[in-house]
Order: C-alpha cells, then sequence, then structure tokens
C-alpha cells in the first residue's frame, strides 16, 4: 500500500517536472508506456492467472482502438460515449472469440486465438470507408468534457485508468472469482471435480481481459490520433506477450512493468547510439529488436518470474 | 440411490465398459473390486461425468444424469476422489479446502469481495481438515505434504462438496499399512452421513468396509453381493481373489 502511495506520487509529479524542464516528449512516451502497461496488464489476467495462453490479445486492443477512432471520425467526441462503446464492442468480440477459442486447450488454443485475431485485422484492412490498410487520422482527440489534447492532461487520465485497472486486478484475484480462476489454471480436471463450471469462469475471464484490452485500445488511438490495421497484427500480439514475459506472468505488476522495460529499451536503443557499436555496426539502431530478444532471454533462463518475481525475491531476502 | 442402466464405453475396438448394471443402495459402502484393466476407473469417469456412455442410463436419486455435466452432477451430491492424486498442489491445505467448499456455496462470479474474508467458507474447511487428520497441516502447501497426507487431502476434497454419494477411486493407493488403517478409520466416520461407493484393490479394507461388494472384469459385473458370498464365489475366486492369493 505505501509502495503504491509512493508509485502515484512520483508519477503525478512526473510531468511537472518535464514540464518545467520543457521534455515534453517524455509526458507523451510515459503515456504510451501506461497504455501499453493497461493491454499488458489485460493480456496477464488471462494468460497469466487464468492460464490461457491467448495469441491474439492484440484484436481486443484493435478492436477498442478501431471503435473509439471510428466514434471519433463519425463526429461523437465525447470519451463518456466513445470509450465505453470500444470496451463493450471489445468486450463483445472476446466473448464471441473466447467461446469457441475455450473448447480447444494447448497448442490448439493459441493457434485458433492467433487466427481469430487475423480474421480481425484482414476485416479491419479491408474496411475502406475507414481508411483501410491505410488507417484512419483523427482531427482531435475525444474529449472528456475538458480538453484531451492537452499532454498533461491526456497523461493524468491514463494514470488514473492504469492505477484502477491495477487496482481492480487486485480485487478481483483475491476475490471468489479470482481465486477459481486460478484453481482452474492449477488444475482443470480437479476443478470441474469439486463442482466448478470451468468453461463458463474461463469464458467470463477472458471477456474482462478482452474489455480491458480495448480500453487500452481506445486510449491508444486516442494518443497517437492514428489508427492502422496494425495493432491488430499478431506481431502486436507477441509484443504483448513479451511484456507480460518480461514483467512477470501472473504477477501483478508483471503487465506494467513488462509494458515500461520493453518500450523504455526500445526507445534507449534507438535515441541514443552507442559509439562503438555503431562503428562495429552501423546499423545496429534499427534492430533494436536485437538487444530486447537478448534481454527476454537472460529473464526466460534466469528469472522465470519476470522481472516483478525477481523484485520480490530479494524482498523476501532482504526480511 | 445410484443405478447404472446397462452402460457401455468403448474406446476404438475396446470396450472398456461392457453393458454394466449396477446399483447402489442409500447409505451403503459398496466395493467394487477387480483386476487391474477391468474398466474400474473408466467407470467411476462415467458415473462422476467426466466420461459419458455410448449406451445405457445413469440415474442418482431417480433422476436420469447420463447427460448432465459434472459440475452439475456435483451439485447434485455427486462427488469423486482420483486414484492419482489431483489437488491445487500451490494452494495451502486449508485454501483446498475452502475451494471446495466454496464451490458448493453459492455462485463464484464475486470479482470484489477478498474470499479470505469469508469465515464461514474457512470455517467449514477447518472442520472437514480435522476430519481428515490434518488439522496441525492446514497452513501446509498441499504439495509439500507426504503422500499419505495428500491421499487425505484427496478425499477431503470430495467430502467438501458434501455429496450424498462419494466415488472413492483407490483411497488408498500408494499408502503404508499405518496410512491405511486411517484411510479405513476414515471411511468408517463417514459411511454414516454419507454413501460410498469403493473402488480398492486392497482386500483387508474392502472386506472391512463394505456392505456389498460387485466384482468387475473385463468391462463387465460378473458378481454383486455380500462379502462373505463373494469370498466364497467360485467363478470370482478364479477370475481375480485366486491371483491375489497365488500371488
Amino acid at each position: 500500500m505505501k509502495k503504491s502511495i509512493f508509485l502515484i506520487a512520483v508519477f503525478s509529479v512526473f510531468p511537472l517536472v518535464m514540464q518545467a524542464t520543457d521534455h515534453l516528449f517524455y509526458v507523451s512516451f510515459a503515456s504510451r508506456v501506461m497504455i501499453y502497461a493497461i493491454a499488458a496488464t489485460s493480456l496477464n489476467l488471462a494468460l497469466g492467472y487464468g492460464g490461457m495462453i491467448s495469441f491474439g490479445h492484440a484484436a481486443f486492443v484493435g478492436t477498442g482502438a478501431y471503435v473509439a477512432a471510428i466514434c471519433v471520425a463519425e463526429g461523437v467526441t465525447s470519451a463518456w460515449l466513445g470509450w465505453p462503446a470500444a470496451i463493450a464492442v471489445s468486450a463483445l468480440a472476446a466473448w464471441l472469440i473466447g467461446a469457441v477459442s475455450l473448447r480447444t486447450r494447448g497448442v490448439y488454443f493459441i493457434m485458433i486465438t492467433l487466427a481469430f485475431a487475423q480474421m480481425t485485422f484482414y476485416l479491419v484492412n479491408s474496411m475502406k470507408a475507414y481508411g483501410g490498410d491505410e488507417g484512419l487520422t483523427l482531427p482531435q482527440r475525444a474529449s472528456l468534457g475538458f480538453d484531451l489534447g492537452n499532454e498533461l492532461a491526456f497523461y493524468y487520465v491514463v494514470l488514473f485508468l492504469l492505477a484502477a485497472t491495477i487496482f481492480l486486478l487486485y480485487k478481483l484475484i483475491n476475490s471468489r472469482f479470482g481465486r477459481v480462476v486460478n484453481a482452474i489454471r492449477e488444475n482443470e480436471t480437479r476443478a470441474a471435480a469439486i463442482g466448478l463450471p470451468v468453461f463458463r469462469y474461463q469464458l467470463a475471464c477472458f471477456v474482462i481481459a478482452g474489455a480491458a484490452a480495448g480500453l487500452a485500445g481506445a486510449l491508444l488511438a486516442n494518443h497517437g490520433k492514428y489508427v492502422n490495421p496494425n495493432v491488430l497484427h499478431w506481431a502486436q500480439s507477441g509484443t504483448l506477450m513479451i511484456m507480460v514475459i518480461l514483467g512477470g506472468v501472473g504477477r501483478l505488476w508483471g503487465g506494467a512493468i513488462g509494458a515500461a522495460v520493453l518500450l523504455g529499451l526500445e526507445h534507449l536503443i534507438a535515441d541514443y547510439p552507442i559509439a562503438w557499436l555503431a562503428a562495429l555496426a552501423p546499423n545496429y539502431q534499427q534492430h533494436a529488436n536485437l538487444g530486447v530478444g537478448a534481454v527476454l532471454l537472460a529473464i526466460v533462463l534466469f528469472a522465470p518470474q519476470g522481472i516483478a518475481g525477481l523484485l520480490s525475491r530479494k524482498r523476501n531476502a532482504a526480511a | 440411490m445410484l443405478r447404472l442402466e446397462a452402460i457401455s464405453k468403448r474406446f476404438g475396438g475396446v470396450v472398456a465398459t461392457d453393458a454394466v448394471s449396477l446399483e447402489v443402495a442409500q447409505g451403503e459402502v459398496h466395493a467394487l473390486i477387480g483386476p487391474n484393466g477391468a474398466g474400474k476407473t473408466t467407470l467411476i469417469g462415467q458415473i462422476s461425468g467426466s466420461l459419458s456412455p455410448d449406451e445405457g442410463e445413469i440415474l442418482f436419486e431417480n433422476r436420469k444424469i447420463t447427460r448432465l455435466r459434472q459440475h452439475a452432477r456435483v451439485a447434485a451430491g455427486l462427488a469423486r476422489s482420483y486414484q492419482i492424486t489431483s489437488i491445487f498442489r500451490s494452494f495451502t491445505v486449508l485454501d483446498n479446502l475452502a475451494l471446495a467448499v466454496q464451490a458448493r456455496s453459492g455462485s463464484s462470479f464475486s470479482f470484489w469481495k477478498p474470499v479470505a474474508e469469508e469465515t464461514a467458507l474457512f470455517g467449514e474447511a477447518r472442520a472437514i481438515g480435522d476430519e481428515i487428520g490434518l488439522s496441525s497441516k492446514l497452513d501446509s502447501t498441499a504439495g509439500n505434504l507426504s503422500h499419505g497426507e495428500q491421499r487425505a487431502l484427496e478425499v477431503g476434497l470430495a467430502l467438501a462438496t458434501r455429496p450424498r454419494l462419494v466415488l472413492l477411486d483407490e483411497p488408498m493407493a500408494g499408502m503404508g499399512p499405518e496410512e491405511s488403517q486411517r484411510m479405513i478409520a476414515l471411511i468408517s466416520r463417514i459411511r454414516s452421513r454419507v454413501t460410498v461407493l469403493l473402488v480398492e484393490h486392497d482386500m483387508d479394507a474392502v472386506f472391512r468396509l463394505a456392505d456389498r461388494i460387485s466384482v468387475l472384469v473385463a468391462g463387465r459385473i460378473i458378481a454383486t453381493d455380500l462379502p462373505e458370498k463373494i469370498k466364497a464365489n467360485q467363478q470370482v475366486r478364479q477370475a481375480y481373489l485366486g491371483d491375489e492369493v497365488a500371488a
């Protein structure tokens, strides 16, 4: 609790400092990181807690992004309408995709969620009215009654929504529902044998994760004032999965930490050239993923619980 | 209480269950014995609902449950334990039992209230922990228990759903003599309030506990009778008990 309050304080002060020192870019960058943190946290609910290895989570982020963007493009500029619509449509998509996919297990589940995500990717690609493969540019961000065009205002809204997402996840995993979801991940056969309707609980978990991903999508579209079909591309699903694995599968802060580390790393590699490395391999900055891959490899080999697991292990060792 | 009407189950060309008819009366301990591969676990699977028979009907308290899903059968009062221990290994003993109590006591579509605050769940889970002799191990992680303790928890999970009929699939599997005695004592204690269908290889336990015995050989019931009659039954001795004596 103390740690959370400290974190919120730091994050609240951060943009003010950045503004004072004329580094407004970092406020926008932090918003982007926090939006991905929401998306990765939602995937962590399905993947880490629910044990459902969904390789199509970008479909729900993308659905949310497109619904929110289309609302603005069609003149519905109130975020009070557009964002809940994005959440609702993403939840519906998760319900439909989950209801089919959850009848399979293991590698089939991974493949079928991937297939559904690619189907939505091509569907969006073919929506010529909304830009097709060129994407959709928004004239402005949606409005919450105050102007979200201001980077600081947008930052605080995203910060609030991220905090709310993590708090809701915390409540959920400690509730009856969370206990059941955990039990199903651990031993599905036995969960059914003590009378739990496994399918129903898994589907509910999948829908909640999809809804939260829809929120992240809506924020993403408004942040860049632009969406294109790549938000639904399977590589995006992979990126979210990497964030979860980096941060910690089934860890409360796993998604947020993973998003921060991955995007931070990409930014560092791309924007801060290392002289000797550039001399050795002039184009290395265009292959930032190589560095990210190395870090991921190290995490998987030496810290299978992710960075969040590493941190809590340290804390336990100190105590 | 439980009636199987000519149920059959085939896996490819193998007939695992061959027109089995069986009746378990309310309040009895009914033992199901038979050599390895006779189809006992397959039969338990069909009664509990994880497998569905190709033919025949299953009736529980005069209600057809043949097409009922497993979780619905548990809600109706029919629970099972497993021959190969199947528990929630990373949960504590208390959390294992509380989860099974929770599964029975209403919906788990509750997203807000911390489950740890539900004292009624944990009170009942503690009582079951006492009953199965694990009251001193409630806070241990289930995966760290000894084999015998895990077997006790295995049965405890089934009991925590408050069944009226419990299917115990070889509860003594892999147990030493002392642990077996404790399991026999546990089954003796619960028999007054729950009907038991007991699959077991330990003949000492079977003859001490069973009111009636059915013998399953190659997917068929070859005899159902009182223990002393089964002991004397020539066909049974040949098919099964004889092997044991010879071994």
